[in-house]
């Protein structure tokens, strides 16, 4: 009601959700239908609706990852009628609004689909694969304290800004539920990217490159074959542009190889 | 009790380097044979477990999330504060530290906030040295920005996004720490219970939110860096999951409670658009930098707004009122965080208030716009921009955003000393769920700073002066207070499970939350406080009869995580309510009605009411008793605020 179409008229929806009990249970598809969705509501919103439903039919509502509705934590992960996040570009699911939908539709609601995300209950998957790829080498080794004035490390702007879009990747792996191959690149691309592109990320250059890759590779996550699903599906815009970068900081550091491990 | 701050002795701007020098330290060689849990992940928890980590102690760090990353400081847009005067104009570590002390209106203890002023500085060479990507001038140094509360620009920060930034490096240096093996990460743990062995902290209690395993772990001193308690209210710009369950936990064991009533409802957040709604999005101070607030000149006017007659451009300048800038010349838009959400009330209690409900103020780009240009607003807040246009549907670069108060950040919590050791010994408490420095409001731009200075700069001193004095024996869960807590945990869960009523949590939550928005929210009365107490308290015991939940322990439960949630938050309630009608007084977000200048502005009690009010649990459906740790201003004089 408070938005800018206060003509909008609640929703009846279909939906085809995911339902699987835990890891090692078999999963399938189960319809349900919800009523009165008004157009104003987020798409969780519309799920909590679901849910509340469920829990006072005495029935397991459905369980789904979800923390800050803001866009920013990276928890939510919902494929929606195929896409990752769903149909509106540059969205998560959380900012995803019901007036993206119409009266009478029938929504598919999925768990990203990868090997190396597995599923642990319903709609929630595992995604610490990407927390073990950044522990690989993910950072700058710099202990605290110590540090010398932050002025003393001129960036020019635009290095910095470049350095700054590839840090906003959230950690959804909404990329990586796009992509045919189900690659991780888009992700480790981004923080190699920002760290390679910042003085501070000079000294362990190379051998973060080989290392994060090498951990990408050992988690699973298939190869890259440049289609870009991932960045036209990337809720916060990581650019393409981020891959090609790891792509010539992998060679240029397996060919000047100081990593001895 | 006496309460003793354990603030040290001299010279304000001496008393953190004496006090380094006079605490205790752990050999390098012995600090390996000593554990120390880290509860929570986000900039106080992730930055304390890395720290902790480097010098070479046992980390063992918990998240209820399932990566450390996902944690609610991720969300900060604006920025974090550091006193660098890197601009020139003016800014000191004593600058800063007034500024925090008057900005919490005189109920913060002076030696922390000067030491939190002090290490500012730091945090962002660190922040820096990790790669954190701030903002920048064309010259490459690094940029600021002008937040509430202050007149210099000591602000610094990453777009809109700088919570996420700053999280993302403490969360790098922590990875880094995971990989050498000197932090144990446990996710999708939470912490349901404080293990207190012989007067001390000695170990959690935890539950595996994947498999509902009930889990116990040891360690020779707990941390707890578990957030803020604004879901209280049910809606607030916290996450969904954030909740006072550790810190609440902790409390019954034993730690003081210091001035629950503190909280802070955000200025410019999106207003609510319907009952199905779930949480609420902040829109970030520093667009107060830019943005005018303003309502129609008269109700008339507004009325005619809210039913469509006329649109926001048939106001002309006259017809409009920048309501701040005409009662606060000095500082105009950029009032503190409490006196602009009482103004925007204030102006929607008279009818002036805008959008269908009547419960929104505007806030206008139209001249920044035209004087510098679309594009460079969108340097500065294109995301904000972008996110308010997804939720509401309406351009913000063609009509002014609608804006109201929120809930947004809780000063109370765990009572800590210098030491930041709560009143238990071995039991730390950081970042927002300590009550330690921003006193009765938080100045904008603070948040960050503290969960960061509490994290690096802090506790990895001063817990090495409590692990000195304890043994480097290892340490197991045999002793029996591990069984105990690990039955009241079991026991609790299965109560949970057995009411098997007709209401959800979501329910309970939601009938908490309207209780304490109406009775305990921006304005306060004792008569509707103690109205409000009487039906926390029918509440409380409806919850534990009429529960429902479905589906069992042993597997992913959310809404039994929820249950136990709600649970704590309708007791935290009771005592928040007890501390409001304690406080006889008004004092920064603390806004009792009958205590209010001729000008409508708060009137503290500096006589009567100078002092932290720590709560000490005295059992189930006991009163609590008020202990007071009465606060001595040696550094500032104690004026009324004035921001005109």
């Amino acid at each position: 009601m408070a938005g800018s179409n206060p003509n909008a008229k609640p929703m009846n929806l279909t939906l085809n959700v995911w339902r699987q009990a835990n890891r090692n249970a078999q999963g399938k598809i189960v319809e349900y239908h919800v009523k009165d969705i008004s157009p104003e509501m987020s798409f969780l919103e519309m799920l909590d609706v679901l849910n509340e439903d469920l829990l006072h039919k005495g029935d397991d509502p459905v369980a789904f990852d979800h923390d800050c509705r803001e866009g920013i934590c990276g928890s939510c992960d919902l494929f929606i009628n195929g896409r990752s996040h769903g149909p509106e570009k540059g969205t998560t699911t959380c900012q995803l609004h019901m007036r993206k939908f119409s009266d009478g539709d029938t929504i598919t609601i999925e768990p990203w689909r990868a090997n190396s995300f597995p599923i642990n209950k319903d709609l929630s998957v595992d995604r610490s694969a990407f927390d073990r790829i950044i522990q690989a080498g993910g950072y700058v080794s710099v202990n605290t304290g110590g540090a010398p004035d932050g002025n003393e490390i001129p960036i020019p702007k635009d290095i910095a800004d470049r350095a700054f879009e590839a840090a906003t990747c959230i950690g959804c792996g909404a990329c990586v539920a796009a992509c045919k191959n189900a690659s991780a690149m888009l992700f480790v691309s981004a923080k190699v990217s920002q760290l390679a592109l910042l003085p501070q990320g000079n000294v362990e250059r190379k051998t973060r490159v080989e290392n994060m890759v090498a951990q990408m590779d050992k988690e699973g996550f298939g190869a890259c074959t440049n289609i870009g699903s991932c960045a036209a599906e990337c809720p916060v815009g990581i650019s393409l542009e981020n891959i090609a970068i790891l792509n010539r900081e992998f060679l240029a550091a397996k060919a000047t190889s100081n990593n001895l491990a | 009790m006496f309460l003793d701050s354990k603030a040290p002795e001299g010279p304000l701007a001496e008393k953190w380097d004496q006090h380094k020098f006079s605490v205790k330290l752990v050999n390098p060689a012995n600090k390996r044979k000593y554990d120390v849990i880290v509860v929570g992940t986000g900039l106080a928890g992730a930055s304390a477990a890395a720290s902790l980590a480097e010098l070479g102690y046992n980390v063992h760090a918990f998240t209820y999330h399932d990566s450390p990353r996902r944690a609610h400081s991720i969300a900060a847009q604006g920025g974090i504060n550091a006193a660098k005067n890197y601009q020139n104009d003016g800014d000191s570590v004593f600058r800063l530290f007034y500024d925090t002390i008057k900005g919490g209106d005189y109920r913060a203890r002076e030696a922390n906030v000067y030491r939190l002023a002090q290490v500012s500085v730091q945090i962002i060479d660190q922040c820096v040295a990790q790669g954190v990507p701030f903002a920048r001038e064309y010259g490459g140094l690094l940029a600021n920005r002008s937040f509430g509360g202050a007149q210099v620009s000591r602000t610094f920060y990453a777009r809109g996004q700088t919570g996420q930034q700053l999280l993302l490096g403490a969360y790098s240096a922590l990875s880094r720490q995971v990989a050498y093996g000197k932090v144990r990460l446990h996710t999708r743990s939470e912490m349901l219970d404080l293990v207190v062995a012989d007067g001390k902290a000695a170990g959690i209690v935890t539950r595996n939110l994947l498999t509902g395993a009930i889990e116990n772990h040891a360690a020779h001193a707990v941390v707890l860096a578990t957030g803020g308690y604004g879901n209280v209210f049910y809606l607030s710009t916290n996450a969904k999951y954030c909740n006072v369950t550790a810190a609440w936990r902790a409390h019954k064991k034993g730690a003081y409670f210091a001035n629950p009533c503190f909280t802070q409802i955000h200025p410019t957040c999106i207003p609510v658009s319907g009952d199905y709604q779930s949480k609420l999005t902040l829109m970030s101070e520093s667009l107060r930098n830019d943005g005018r607030v303003w309502v129609p000149k008269t109700k008339e006017l507004a009325e005619r707004l809210r039913k469509g007659e006329i649109k926001v451009k048939d106001l002309k300048e006259d017809d409009r009122d920048y309501f701040l800038e005409r009662k606060y010349p000095a500082f105009g838009n950029l009032v503190p965080r409490d006196v602009a959400s009482r103004n925007a009330k204030q102006m929607c209690d008279e009818g002036r208030g805008v959008g269908s409900t009547g419960l929104a103020v505007y806030l206008d780009f139209a001249d920044i716009i035209q004087r510098t240009g679309a594009e460079a607003v969108s340097q500065k807040y294109g995301n904000l921009f972008a996110m308010y246009e997804k939720i509401t549907d309406e351009n913000p670069y063609e009509l002014p955003m609608r804006i109201y108060p929120a809930v947004h950040y809780t000063m109370g919590g765990l009572w800590v000393d210098y030491n930041l050791q709560t009143t238990i010994p071995g039991l730390y408490a950081t970042g927002e769920c300590n009550f330690s420095d921003h006193g009765a409001n938080r100045l904008g731009a603070s948040a960050l700073m503290q969960g960061l200075a509490d994290g690096y700069f802090v506790i990895p001193y001063t817990i090495g002066d409590y692990l000195a004095r304890t043994a480097p024996k290892p340490v197991d869960t045999s002793h029996p207070a591990f069984a105990e807590a690990d039955k009241a945990v079991q026991e609790r869960t299965a109560k949970l499970l057995a009411i098997k009523g007709n209401r959800t949590p979501d329910q309970f939550h939601k009938a908490l939350g309207h209780i304490m928005w109406e009775y305990c929210g921006m304005a306060r009365t004792a008569e509707g406080l103690t109205h409000a107490k009487a039906e926390i308290q029918k509440l409380k015991r409806e919850f534990w009869q009429d529960l429902k939940l479905a589906g069992a322990n042993e597997e992913m439960n959310q809404a039994l995580e929820k249950a136990g949630r709600v649970a704590d938050f309708i007791e935290l309630g009771e005592l928040m309510v007890d501390d409001a009608l304690d406080r006889n007084e008004s004092c920064g977000g603390h806004f009792r009605e009958e205590y209010q200048t001729p000008e409508g502005e708060a009137l503290r009690d500096d006589e009567n009411y100078a002092y932290v009010a720590a709560w000490e649990y005295m059992g189930d459906n006991q009163p609590e008793r008020l202990n007071k740790e009465e606060l001595q201003f040696e550094n500032v004089k104690l004026t009324q605020r004035s921001y005109k």
